[in-house]
């Protein structure tokens, strides 16, 4: 079994969704967990004390990623909770769903600042320490839209297409450091954020996918597992596809 | 009391991981001392640390060389 004993990790968006199975999955590796939040105080919690009462180490703490402040602070308090930070998992993630011709500027913004922006600040806020630690995971939640396009969503996929050549520059820029960064981009997976669209939308997207199915949240940490670990260590600027063949 | 020569050609050394008789004044990061473009942003990041000071990268372009860093940090104190 993949492990993850002694290493730290920072889960953005780790309260719900594949963040939250992330987190938890690491933490069954032997990980120490963060589980950041932004709004859902909560689920965050919730999420730590069934992680705790599993025999793990978590805390929750709250940040929004787009705010580079309020980033170094989680940082800071992750090293003094648990000192060292070995992978960060850029998860958190927002949606803002509208026709381009419709889109207002705010749309495009919030989720340009969450879902890019938010990478960025967080990759920069962890970089110093895995220099100094001379090694390092950075794993980036894209999605598969960032690839192939999805009407409706201007914003997100201009956003997950960013994060996808953002991991290639990170991956080049500290390779000579041992960190590595990599990205998944889950396809069609069951969470609140999928959970929103119409039945009509939910009935097309599965005529697109190749193994008739959706996928599930442990399917996209399984592959997260993989790239924090060592199993992964000869690979770095990649993108996985988990979409259940939507892309290939 | 270690000066500030001293306490810079110690981070050198540690980060560069050079000889202390290589750190000169006179001895530029990337030309001599083989330090890459990361070996600098770290190098003027643990000089941060060490002096408890903070480096605007237009200052930390300025400093080419080991006598670059001792003077900028020694005005600053």
């Amino acid at each position: 079994m993949t492990n993850l004993t002694g290493k730290t990790a920072i889960i953005t968006g780790g309260s719900r969704g594949i963040g939250a199975e992330i987190a938890r999955r690491f933490s069954d590796a032997g990980a120490k967990v963060v589980v950041n939040y932004s709004g859902s105080q909560e689920k965050a919690e919730a999420v730590v004390a069934d992680i705790q009462a599993n025999g793990g180490e978590a805390i929750a703490v709250k940040a929004n990623v787009s705010d580079s402040e309020a980033v170094k602070a989680m940082v800071d308090e992750t090293m003094n909770a648990f000192g060292s930070i070995d992978i960060l998992v850029n998860n958190a993630g927002i949606t803002r769903d509208n026709l381009m011709m419709r889109m207002k500027d705010d749309e495009w913004d919030d989720v340009i600042n969450t879902n890019l922006k938010g990478v960025f600040i967080c990759t920069k806020a962890v970089t110093r320490q895995m220099m100094k630690q001379r090694a390092g995971r950075i794993i980036n939640i894209a999605s598969i839209v960032g690839v192939m396009g999805n009407a409706g969503q201007a914003n997100y996929v201009a956003a997950k297409a960013g994060v996808i050549g953002l991991t290639k520059t990170t991956a080049r820029e500290l390779a000579s450091r041992n960190i590595t960064a990599n990205a998944v981009a889950p396809g069609f997976i069951t969470t609140d954020m999928t959970d929103k669209l119409s039945e009509d939308i939910q009935k097309a997207m599965l005529t697109q996918i190749p193994l008739g199915r959706f996928g599930k949240p442990e399917e996209v940490a399984k592959a997260a597992l993989f790239l924090a670990s060592d199993d992964s260590s000869y690979m770095t600027g990649q993108t996985l596809h988990l979409d259940g063949g939507m892309v290939m | 009391m270690a000066t500030v020569l001293e306490r810079v050609t110690k981070v050198i050394v540690d980060r560069l991981g050079v000889e202390e008789s290589e750190v000169k004044l006179e001895a530029s990061f990337t030309g001599d001392l083989g330090a890459d473009s990361l070996d600098v942003v770290e190098l003027v990041m643990e000089l941060e640390d060490e002096f408890d000071m903070e480096i605007s990268d237009e200052d930390a372009e300025n400093m080419s060389t080991v006598g670059d860093a001792v003077k900028y940090i020694e005005s600053k104190q």
